[in-house]
């Protein structure tokens, strides 16, 4: 570990003794790692060792599995999500999610950015519809997609190049404002080009965000973070900036991990 | 060096043979529905005019038109799905978007399976000892509509289930993801983008519902009743009943009466279903995923 115990406040991620069981299989044990706080983090390693499973306990949304059991804490914002007064709805509002394949709801462009909104925001309480252009037009600038389709906000996401529908995805979480946004392999349903141009929006958003990216694309992790943590059948294995992880790992595995000896 | 073999030879002979095979069997099948519509439309079409739909059979039934019947049937079909679709959809919403895979679901998933193979003889006697006489409803409409609800209610779950399992599971994950609970899940995402299949379904099971005999001709059917009925509690008649009675139980009836009843019948079905069909082709062509 590269980082200091001590002052929280630079973490916006935090896990201790973290076991997670699949019914008998545990996924992941004993974990215990610090993302910090507007920057991005790469988390890297073999099919099955984890990584998407432990983004996916960050915003408890494993939970949805039903057979799944947890030991252990995870703290957002020095706040453990597992307290029993946290509520799953607030914290999925401050953690969102990006998807592999990008998944835009079937509705148009503009509902699709005010969805998240509208449903954080009471039925009662009336915003004006400037309003929502407005948060339309910010969430769309920042990541990039504003110029594209800001002529077509009421055609259907699903007809968007995948690039940019991944894009809107990013989009949507924006208006309800989150601290972190984890993403489980946002480009590898992309092209290249499409691959590069969402990496670039990534570095655009960091500092603004927490970001935890799965990756499988070891070039990718390389280049677009950070700090990069490497895990291994269910367990971390070594956590540093990418440079030093690259470079001069301090671990055998996470050496031949990233000379492709396996993975 | 490509020319055919001799077994090359074989194989494309026995290859074309099946061909043919599949094929015969398939064109068997559209033979009845064309013989059965060509005799209704041959036999029964002559008697078919506005006069025999609305107004009452006379002379005991041998002359006349269908009215009592036709309206009666309307109302039957109404009130069982008054019933029948909002427990069934909501039995499907439970099932598909709640229900985890345990016991308690294999159950149900059981009695649901069972329940669409009892047969509509035994649904009728059922009827008769639970809503007629244990709830008191008496021969009525109610008695015989909430019995063929209960007929119909596991193909309408069935149905709608699958409709709803065709949403993609990545838009319930993209909502989740954003706080969304379940019910706002299934309103604002799911129910919008299978309810064509859901009234596909429903519209499906209207037209079975019009042809059953048995389920209604013990609980709210009447043999002969000219006035329409005025409620729920009434006895009404009943198009399938109608055709029944006049085949087999009324001496002296004309040859061409039964097969104009049955000829509206057939039609007031095939109309449905192809309603159901185009209403499918048309909610598809707007979707998009």
């Amino acid at each position: 570990m590269s980082e200091t115990a001590g002052n929280d406040t630079l973490h916006a991620v935090e896990t201790i003794g973290l076991n997670l069981w699949y019914g008998t299989f545990q996924a992941l044990i004993d974990v215990n790692i610090r993302i910090r706080k507007g920057i991005i983090t790469s988390l890297i390693g073999p099919s099955g060792c984890g990584k998407s499973t432990l983004l996916r306990s960050i915003n408890r949304i494993n939970e949805r599995l039903g057979y799944v059991r947890v030991e252990g804490a995870i703290k957002v914002m020095d706040k453990n999500v597992y307290d029993p007064e946290v509520e799953p709805v607030q914290l999925r509002r401050q953690v969102g999610m990006v998807f592999q394949r990008p998944n835009p709801l079937p509705l148009t462009i503009r509902e699709n950015i005010l969805f998240g909104h509208k449903i954080h925001t009471p039925s009662s309480s009336k915003v004006s519809r400037s309003a929502e252009d407005d948060i339309v037009e910010s969430a769309l600038r920042q990541v990039l997609l504003w110029d594209q389709v800001k002529d077509k906000l009421k055609r259907k996401a699903t007809g968007l190049s995948l690039e940019e529908q991944q894009k809107l995805c990013i989009a949507r979480l924006l208006p309800v404002k989150p601290q972190v946004l984890l993403m489980d392999e946002p480009c590898s349903a992309l092209d290249p080009k499409g691959t590069e141009a969402v990496e670039e929006l990534i570095w655009e958003l960091r500092g603004q965000y927490t970001i935890l990216i799965v990756t499988h694309n070891m070039a990718q992790a390389r280049r677009a973070s950070d700090e990069c943590a490497f895990m291994l059948m269910g367990e971390l294995i070594e956590h540093e900036t990418t440079e030093e992880l690259f470079v001069t790992p301090g671990n055998g595995k996470t050496a031949d991990y990233i000379e492709g000896r396996y993975g | 060096m490509f020319d055919a073999s001799a077994l090359n030879i074989r194989n494309r002979k026995v290859e074309g043979l099946f061909r043919i095979l599949f094929m015969l069997m398939t064109g068997l099948l559209i033979l009845p529905v064309a013989i059965i519509l060509a005799v209704l439309a041959w036999k029964g079409g002559s008697v078919v005019n506005m006069t025999f739909l609305f107004t009452n059979p006379t002379e005991g039934m041998t002359s006349g038109g269908i009215f009592p019947a036709l309206i009666g049937t309307v109302w039957l079909v109404s009130v069982a799905l008054l019933f029948s679709v909002p427990l069934g959809v909501a039995a499907a919403i439970y099932l598909s978007e709640y229900a985890r895979d345990n016991w308690f679901t294999r159950i149900i998933n059981l009695a649901i399976i069972n329940l669409a193979g009892v047969p509509s003889i035994v649904h009728a006697l059922f009827g008769v000892g639970a809503f007629v006489l244990f709830f008191r409803f008496g021969t009525s409409i109610l008695a015989a509509s909430l019995t063929l609800g209960i007929m119909t209610l596991p193909v309408v779950i069935v149905s709608t289930r699958e409709s709803l399992q065709a949403v993609p599971m990545a838009f319930r994950e993209a909502c989740w993801n954003m706080g969304a609970t379940k019910w706002q899940t299934i309103w604002k995402i799911v129910l919008p983008n299978s309810i064509s299949g859901i009234l596909t379904g429903i519209i499906l099971e209207v037209s079975r519902t019009a042809g059953e005999t048995a389920p209604v001709m013990f609980t709210g059917a009447a043999f002969f009743l000219p006035q329409l009925p005025q409620s729920i509690f009434d006895q009404t008649m009943a198009m399938s009943l109608h055709l029944f009675v006049i085949a087999t139980q009324v001496p002296g009836v004309p040859e061409n009466l039964p097969y104009g009843v049955a000829f509206v019948l057939i039609a007031m079905v095939l109309t449905m279903n192809s309603l159901s069909i185009a209403f499918r082709v048309y909610l598809r062509g707007r979707k998009k995923w």
